[in-house]
This record gives structure tokens, sequence and C-alpha cells, in this order.
């Protein structure tokens, strides 16, 4: 335990103001001290407080995985996690996926395979991915369908989403 | 939505003492069934959340006769666990079969035990008559219609909201024991014991008293030599709840049944333990006839409304069915 967790003692409250909290969120990499109201999601301070609206906010209430984020390398949903759980975690958006411009090998796979229609599912669906390829869920396409089956496609891309994951796991890419 | 003081926890004691001495406060763990509770319905208003993630309550031991599993633990960690795998096989295919990976990830396996119900009556601030959310308001589920998610077993005039719990369904066919941590120390509740039934106060849902904290669950390992399943009929392939869903162990011997452990979700408004089914398998040959028989015997004085009146007998089926699948037909 570092001797900043230890300074967050049980019974305190993280902020001096009842109401709001301090969260320090580990971007991508990048840290942000956040002073916020303690209702904030992790999706709301992605979007709101730092301008990574690349994850998108569907149905807001844990149904769609169109919010969908690795927290300390495991897929989460950011609609139904309070920001302030995650203070000094590692969080992981689409926005850190791509290095030195090039895409990450499911982004272009989506690409190629047509992976999406309106795209606003997608990058739930290509996070969500990333985190089926460490999991090793990719033997099938029936074992990918099930694994996957938390992030909704309202345009119906799915065969192609299937797709493109298959591609990518047979390349072991990760 | 209502704001509040959010508090981290790091130490068990003084989280206990925190929520114990105000009415006002809730924990908060995976958040999967409360955040949206919270913040999106406004169902429920705490002041105070007291955040337990962060608390020594994760993690799993096992020796040769007990699986004990701490509260914090995921629905994933568990499911990927050695022993979980060998010898509780159907309770690992119920986690794999409730909600989503990303879902999974994050709602711990006390939380799984006290979940609320997805009643969407229960879950609509813009619905006056709740018994669960207000005592005596009335039910609008028995009258409302696409009651389709609803529990016959356990269910009456005054609630019929379904406890969808996957996971439960085995633990109460297993027998499971709940440790409690509250201000006047821990005990231990068996998972048969810790849920109420609706009656005429169907607010309260366990026994557990405001403040007390769910610690850990201790699974009992059924002997080697049984078979076990975990049935579940939905509407969709995956990432549904169970319309009916059966977890079933037998163990037969020169074709008798010698041991039978039965639990049904998506009927019940607590995880449902088989009992009388139970008893008209143990001892019985492993037959159709059996399974029919104990099937029967179970459902015999379902609640039904319009909505679920398809529920009885595909609970019978799909009661059978399981059956059939680990016991065979001897006749």
């Amino acid at each position: 335990m570092s001797q900043d967790s230890r300074n967050a003692r049980a019974a305190q409250p993280a902020a001096g103001d009842a109401g709001t909290v301090r969260v320090t969120l580990t971007v991508n990499g990048a840290d942000h001290e956040l002073l916020i109201d303690s209702r904030v999601t992790l999706l709301d301070a992605l979007r709101d407080e730092l301008a990574l609206t690349g994850t998108k906010k569907g149905c807001d209430q844990g149904a769609c995985g169109a919010c969908t984020v690795l927290v300390d390398g495991r897929r989460v949903l950011s609609c139904l996690t309070l920001a302030a759980q995650c203070d000094r975690r590692q969080v992981a958006t689409i926005e850190g996926l791509s290095s030195d411009g090039r895409l990450h090998p499911l982004q272009e796979a989506f690409l190629r395979h047509d992976g999406f229609q309106c795209g606003y599912c997608t990058p739930g669906q290509i996070m969500s991915a990333v985190a089926l390829l460490h999991e090793g869920r990719t033997g099938s396409d029936d074992e990918i369908r099930e694994f996957m089956s938390g992030n909704i496609c309202r345009c119906g891309a799915y065969p192609n989403i299937v797709a493109a994951i298959r591609e990518v796991a047979r390349q072991g890419a990760r | 939505m209502r704001a509040f003081e959010y508090v981290r926890a790091d130490d068990i004691g003084a989280a206990v003492a925190l929520v114990s001495g105000d009415p006002a406060a809730q924990y908060l763990a995976g958040g999967t069934t409360q955040v949206d509770l919270m913040l999106k319905d406004g169902i429920l208003e705490p002041e105070r959340v007291v955040d337990i993630t962060r608390l020594p309550l994760r993690g799993i031991t096992a020796d040769d006769r007990t699986l004990r599993v701490g509260a914090l633990t995921t629905m994933e960690e568990l499911a990927a666990d050695p022993t979980v795998a060998e010898r509780l096989p159907f309770a690992r295919t119920a986690l794999l079969a409730g909600a989503s990976t990303q879902l999974r990830n994050m709602a711990t396996i006390g939380g799984n035990l006290l979940q609320r119900t997805r009643c969407r009556y229960f879950r609509d601030p813009g619905v006056p008559d709740c018994n669960k959310r207000t005592p005596s308001s009335g039910c609008a589920a028995i009258t409302g219609a696409g009651a389709r998610m609803h529990a016959i077993l356990g269910a009456g005039e005054t609630c019929i909201a379904l406890h969808a719990s996957d996971l439960c369904v085995p633990l109460v066919a297993l027998d499971t024991v709940v440790r409690v941590r509250g201000t006047d120390g821990e005990r231990r509740i068996p998972l048969t014991e810790f849920y109420l039934l609706p009656g005429d106060r169907p607010d309260l849902e366990t026994v557990l008293r405001h403040g007390d904290l769910v610690t850990a669950i201790e699974i009992p390992l059924p002997p080697a030599a049984i078979r076990s399943g975990y049935l579940k009929v939905r509407d969709r392939a995956s990432y549904e709840f169970a319309l009916v869903s059966v977890a079933a162990a037998l163990t037969v011997e020169d074709g008798t049944i010698t041991e039978a452990r039965l639990g049904l979700g998506g009927v019940g408004t607590i995880p449902w333990r088989a009992r009388a089914a139970e008893q008209v398998l143990t001892g019985a040959p492993a037959t159709v006839e059996t399974y029919r028989a104990a099937a029967e015997a179970e459902l015999r004085a379902p609640f039904t409304v319009p909505g679920t009146a398809f529920k009885p007998e595909l609970a019978r089926r799909t009661i059978v069915r399981a059956l059939e699948e680990l016991g065979g037909d001897r006749t």
C-alpha cells in the first residue's frame, strides 16, 4: 500500500466538501487530477471532463456496451462505474489504441471487414474485442459471438465484426 | 438524483460501523445493479455511499470440503477458478450464462446475492404502486402488461418481482453459507434462510440488518461422483435473463437416485430451492416418470398472471430435460 492510499483512511471523505470527490484518473497512461461531483460516472468524466469523446454513451444503464473501456486491463462498463471508484486505476479508451499514427490491428480489421455502419457502437466493440483477445476467447465464431454478446449493434454488423475479430485472432496480434 | 457523499473504506470494521450508524448510508461494490438505480432511475437515494471495493475481501480458497469465496471476488474471477471448473461445473456454467463479460468483471459475488430485482415497475419511479419500494402502495406488475419476467413461486398478490440471479440457483441447491459481519461480530447464515418471501412486506428482502456486510460465501463441495448441470431457457441465446433455469445435481447408483439437489431460477421471488422435487427424486428410480413427478410436485401451486401463464409448463419441461440429461432414463 502506498503512502498516498494510506492517507485516504476509512471513514474519511475523499474530498473536503461532501458531494464532491478528488480523483486521479490515469487514462491511456496520462494522469489527470479532477475535483468532481461524487455522482459523475467514469463515462461522463471521460467525455465531459477530459474531452475523450471516443467512448460513447448509448443506453447509459448497462445494457448496450457502447461505453466499454478497460480498467486495470479488464473490460467494464464506464456508465455503471463511478469515476471516484477509479482513483489511481489504469483506464484505457479507444483514443489510446493507436500508436505513432498507426491503427491497432483490430481497428484496421474493422475497416477492412466493414465491421460497422453508423459507427456508434464501434469504440465499445473494439475495446471489448481487445479484451476478448487477451482473455483468449476467440477459439471459434461461436465463442467470439458469446463473449461479445454484451456489445449491441443496432445496425446489425455482427457478421463483419466477428470476421474482423477472427482475422486478428488468427494473426496472433494483440 | 440526490447528491451523496462518497467515502472510500479501507477497513472492514470502520466500514460496518459507518453504515450501521447511518440509516442513509449504503455500501457500493461492483455497482451494476445499484449505480443505475441510484443515478439513472432515482429509486435508491443514499446520502452517503461507502465504496468497499478496496477492502481485503477478494479471493478464493479451497480445502477438500469447502470453497470459500471472498465477497468482493468478481463473477469472472470465480468462473476462472480451477476448483470451480473441476468440482462445481454447473456453478461455472451459471456464472458464464449471466450478464456479459463487462458486467461480470464488475459484479461481485456478494453483490450477486444482494442484487435488486429487474421488475420494470420497481425500477420506474413514475410507477407509484410498488410494495417493494413503498409498503402498502400496491403492485403495478400484477395487472401490468408484459409481465413476462416475473416470479410464479413465492409470489402473491403483494409482489411478483423476480430474483434474477443465475449464480444463486446452484448456490442455493448446494447449501451455500453466507458469512456476514455486523456491529456485533460475524455470523453464518445458510443461503436457504438468507432470503425472505415477499409476504405482506416485499420491501424486506433478506434477513440482513442495515449495515450488515457480506464478507464471504462458503460453498460445500459435492461428492466427486455427483453429476451436475445448469440449464437456462431464455428469449435470446446470450446476454439475457432466464425465463426458467434449473441447477441440478444427481447421484445415481444402480439406477436409483441416491442424492438429488435442485434449484430453480427465473421463477422465484427468491433463489428457489426445489425441496418438493428433491423429495420425490431421492430414493426413486432414475426414470422420466420420476422426473415428471418431481417437476409436478414443485409446480403444484404456482401464482400466475396472464403474462406468466406459460411459465409453470415451461418450468416442468425444463426440470425434466435437465434431469434427463444428468440421470438418463432407466425405464
